[in-house]
């Protein structure tokens, strides 16, 4: 299920600002805790982000994605009041979805 | 021989250190990189997740009395979350001693909730999986006093005697390296690596290190209480652990933010 994420979406002339803060572990796989074992790999490996049906961004990440990663991009196309959404899924095929009013 | 090679090197040196002191006059605005990077999430700090979690930690019945925080009382009368920290470390006279957010809470979850003292203590800190109560209601009680304007008076000979006792360990020199905490934050305007580490002896140096804390470390993934800042120091000056709301820990807090006073509090911030 996932934690959830933040989203803010500014209207700024005809382009849309948008900003995900998401709360994610993005364990690499290569670090090793107190005892000396390895912390599993558990890192978001897609994320789409999609408004009025069309996606407007999609992206393969790896391991070397900071942890709790602020994604940050821009598109056209968008009205204030349209909803973008964005959906991440991960390396143990966790999937998360959120959802904001574009202001 | 190596007299000859060492004055070589001495040369060399001094000539580095000439060129970095010239490159640093011209490269002053960009002289601050965690600053930049601040301002490059703007205001997007992952410490909100900790606010959130927090929040929902206060609310929540635990422990074996299955109460919530609401009726802890964080020196603003029981219940009172806004701009309690900014009054913090206060004295307390329920538990007749000071106290910094971290002992509070501590002493809210064994005197409210009966957690036992032990078991509240496992998790000081966080580390990934393994979340800490203590970071997450920090920064969720430290949200609550955002903008406020940090007022620690020593109206009390308990917070007096606190404040002394802490300024005596801020100049104590120890250790196998003969540190002491002014040894790298009792200087304005020095730096060690890349950090510009503020001079806590003073308002302005010590109002930009307290107002921050708690704060979100880019580096950690975590959001870190001063009770980690302070003990982390200790570990690099390579003294003794400082132990989790210990009566040194409480009273190096009190020094500090009695120097902060005035400061706006600016946390949970983000830091490196």
């Amino acid at each position: 299920m996932g934690n959830p994420m933040r989203i803010r979406a500014k209207l700024d002339g005809d382009v849309v600002d948008a900003k995900v803060l998401m709360n994610h572990a993005m364990e690499t796989g290569q670090r090793k805790d107190a005892s000396g074992a390895l912390v599993p790999a558990h890192y978001i490996t897609k994320v789409i982000a999609s408004c009025n049906g069309k996606t407007v961004l999609e992206a393969d990440w790896g391991p070397s994605v900071s942890r709790n990663p602020l994604l940050g991009f821009r598109f056209r196309g968008a009205a204030a009041g349209d909803t973008l959404s964005v959906t991440w899924t991960d390396s143990m095929n966790d999937t998360r979805t959120d959802e904001a009013v574009i202001g | 021989m190596i007299a000859r090679h060492r004055t070589r090197a001495i040369a060399g040196l001094a000539f580095a250190a000439l060129t970095a002191a010239s490159s640093i006059v011209l490269a002053q605005p960009e002289d601050d990189p965690v600053a930049e990077y601040r301002a490059m999430m703007g205001d997007d700090n992952p410490a909100e997740f900790w606010v959130m979690r927090g929040e929902a930690l206060w609310t929540t019945p635990r422990g074996p009395a299955s109460v919530s925080l609401e009726q802890c009382d964080l020196g603003m009368g029981p219940g009172v979350v806004k701009g309690a920290y900014a009054h913090l470390p206060r004295y307390f006279a329920d538990a007749g001693e000071v106290m910094d957010l971290e002992t509070r809470l501590l002493h809210c979850m064994v005197t409210l909730q009966g957690i036992p003292r032990e078991e509240a203590l496992k998790q000081r800190f966080g580390d990934g999986a393994r979340e800490s109560d203590f970071e997450a209601l920090a920064a969720f009680v430290a949200e609550e006093s955002r903008g406020q304007m940090l007022d620690v008076p020593l109206d009390n000979p308990a917070m007096e005697k606190a404040y002394a006792l802490g300024k005596e360990m801020f100049f104590y020199r120890a250790g196998t390296h003969d540190f002491s905490c002014a040894t790298c934050h009792g200087q304005t305007g020095v730096r060690i690596r890349l950090q510009q580490l503020p001079n806590i002896s003073e308002a302005e140096g010590a109002r930009a290190a307290y107002s921050g804390w708690p704060a979100y470390r880019v580096s950690q993934g975590e959001v870190r209480t001063m009770q980690w800042r302070l003990q982390d120091c200790f570990r690099q000056q390579r003294l003794p652990q400082l132990e989790f709301g210990s009566e040194a820990s409480i009273a190096l807090t009190t020094y500090i933010a009695h120097n902060a006073n005035g400061a706006v509090m600016d946390a949970p911030g983000m830091k490196r």
